[in-house]
């Protein structure tokens, strides 16, 4: 009984997964004709259109483009914001440090206009540095607050050892410090890995052809030749897998990254 | 190559964490702040380091002004209470740290990084990281990377405290040997007055950013320019009392008075404050001049040899420290001698007079 329920739990939280996963080896015909539990027809071919179809795989490039450009841009930014928050006292640091979060606050449809119009205006329109750029607006406060927790965990005793040692700031800030961190920045980046890579909106709205994300294509194909619903649940099943390989790198930090670094 | 303060001050805010302080540290022996927590030990060290700019006043070493040279470039080592080394760098490359800083060529940091390990007992430890040590070991890394590269200031900031206590005892013995033939000023930051009778030297006594009092430490233990310092160089606490010399007496309380002893018979007739150790206050009678006591016991411990009773007489609480077991049980009338003798006397405005 004690197990009883947490595997039933388990089991509901678990069920739409493995209905995606299950229509994803079925022929679109199977998954509107009949109740099935597993595939009755097993078949690869939602998978073979994706791989060799360009218009399908592009869709990953470019979202992986935009989010790794993203990550990198996020927590390159945040690190050195981040330790001034953690290190100095400044007029208004609390307030701008607060201030920084409530940029998650608003929904990203508020901004999608006001982006739309400023990327078009200087040619960034349809480019995968406009979206990574678009998506700095919630991950480098994110990486922010996450990145000063870490910080503020490591005594500032450590620094002064470092400037007594000899080591100019960037030494100290590049050789020491960061290395300390670092599982602090593994969490930061997948943080705005996951954040960028499951957002829709600013994405599909900020390109057209040539930067087009995965999730956009996936909305597209979902109204043109009837329903393809094997090959839709195919690319769903596959948008798992880069969290999935980032999560792993991170695991044991996730908690408290979840915490923004202050556990 | 003396450390010598002139005229600093601190001031963060509205909030003075040093109030002007003028002291030449010693060049032979060590040179211990010892206060208690907040009394600004720590803000003076990192003043000398340089790690804190003062608000007014200079920093000279050897003869030299040194207030607005980069503590990069002052050749300044520290020891923190809280255990630092680069946690990405083996205990090897911890120690070589400075050495690396400075391009000094690699088979000579190898030698210096070598010899400092063996002496500090690291030897079989270079490849690990900080993390995989223990606490001493930790400490010890710290020490020998503050003493591989020849600093000319070596602070040490309650270098012992959070350690254990058989490991303090230790490093606390070491501590002066690894110093022993160094030309370097080293300053020694504690909360324990026992620790700084046990390492000598010079000392500081620190009260709320203030320096009350700065000589050999034998000297500033055994006579105290005011109560503060006293305070601060007892522990447990000084007892203190307010006493009455007249025709030739001091006279504390309607029960408790003595012929006024040596020194104590030069000072004018009045009103003055006495201190006296808690070690001086014994349930037995020694040899010397002895007043006696009747107090209620408040709290008795017996640690191994050692008996320490707080009591209450009248208005006083005071605390007695004796070798031997006395046991005495909480709210008894027991009676303890004074080593009258042993008495600092203290005017209106604190100053020692006898």
């Amino acid at each position: 009984m004690r197990r009883a329920l947490p595997t039933l739990y388990i089991l509901f939280l678990m069920l739409p997964i493995y209905w995606l996963v299950t229509m994803s080896f079925k022929p679109t015909t199977e998954i509107l004709g009949s109740f099935t539990l597993w595939p009755q027809a097993f078949t690869l071919e939602n998978y073979a259109k994706i791989f060799t179809d360009p218009t399908w795989y592009n869709g990953y490039v470019n979202s992986l483009i935009y989010v790794v450009i993203n990550t990198v841009i996020s927590v390159v930014v945040a690190l050195p914001a981040a330790y001034a928050f953690s290190r100095y006292r400044f007029l208004g640091d609390k307030h701008l440090f607060f201030w920084l979060l409530t940029n998650r606050m608003a929904p990203a449809a508020v901004f999608a206009l006001p982006f739309f119009e400023l990327y078009s205006a200087v040619g960034l329109f349809d480019t995968h540095i406009a979206v990574a750029l678009a998506h700095c607006l919630f991950n480098i406060p994110l990486a922010v607050w996450i990145l000063e927790g870490f910080m503020s965990s490591v005594p500032k005793q450590l620094d002064e050892t470092a400037y007594l040692d000899g080591y100019s700031f960037w030494r100290f800030f590049l050789r020491i410090f960061v290395p300390t961190i670092a599982a602090g920045i593994g969490v930061a980046a997948f943080f705005c890995f996951m954040f960028s890579w499951v957002e829709l909106l600013l994405a599909k709205t900020l390109t057209s052809v040539a930067a087009k994300p995965i999730a956009a294509t996936m909305t597209r194909t979902a109204s043109s030749s009837g329903y393809e619903l094997g090959l839709l649940a195919a690319a769903g099943t596959l948008t798992f897998i880069p969290g999935a390989v980032v999560i792993y790198f991170v695991r044991n930090y996730i908690a408290k990254g979840f915490a923004l670094g202050r556990v | 190559m003396p450390l010598e303060l002139r005229s600093v001050t601190k001031r963060v805010g509205a909030h003075a964490h040093i109030h002007d302080t003028s002291v030449r540290l010693a060049e032979e022996g060590f040179n211990i702040l010892l206060g208690t927590t907040l009394s600004g030990k720590t803000t003076l060290m990192q003043l000398m380091a340089g790690l804190e700019q003062p608000t007014s006043g200079t920093v000279w070493f050897a003869g030299r002004n040194v207030t607005r040279i980069a503590v990069q470039r002052r050749n300044v080592a520290m020891v923190y209470q809280q255990f630092i080394n680069y946690p990405n760098f083996t205990v090897f490359e911890n120690i070589a740290s400075p050495l690396r800083v400075a391009r000094v060529p690699a088979p000579e940091i190898d030698k210096r990084v070598r010899r400092m390990a063996d002496l500090l007992r690291l030897g079989p430890l270079l490849q690990r990281r900080p993390a995989e040590l223990s606490g001493g070991q930790q400490q010890r890394t710290a020490l020998a990377r503050a003493l591989v590269r020849d600093a000319d200031l070596v602070l040490l900031d309650e270098p012992l405290a959070n350690l254990d206590f058989k490991l303090r005892e230790e490093l606390r013995d070491e501590l002066p040997k690894l110093f022993a033939g160094r030309r370097c000023t080293v300053v020694f930051a504690t909360s324990e007055p026992m620790e700084a009778l046990l390492l000598g030297g010079h000392t500081a006594a620190l009260h709320q950013g203030r320096i009350t009092q700065f000589g050999p430490t034998a000297e500033v233990y055994r006579r105290p320019v005011d109560l503060l310092t006293a305070q601060v160089f007892s522990n447990p606490p000084i007892n203190t009392a307010p006493v009455t010399k007249q025709a030739g007496s001091i006279v504390l309380s309607d029960t408790v008075r003595w012929p006024a002893q040596g020194h104590q018979q030069q000072i004018p007739d009045g009103p003055y404050t006495i201190g006296i150790r808690p070690h001086h206050v014994s349930p037995v009678a020694g040899g010397h001049t002895a007043a006696r006591i009747d107090g209620n016991v408040l709290v008795a411990e017996i640690s191994g040899s050692e008996s320490t009773i707080h009591f209450s007489h009248g208005p006083l609480t005071w605390v007695s420290q004796s070798h031997g077991v006395h046991p005495s049980q909480v709210g008894d009338i027991a009676r303890f001698h004074l080593d009258v003798g042993q008495c600092l006397f203290f005017d209106a405005d604190g100053r020692r007079v006898a």
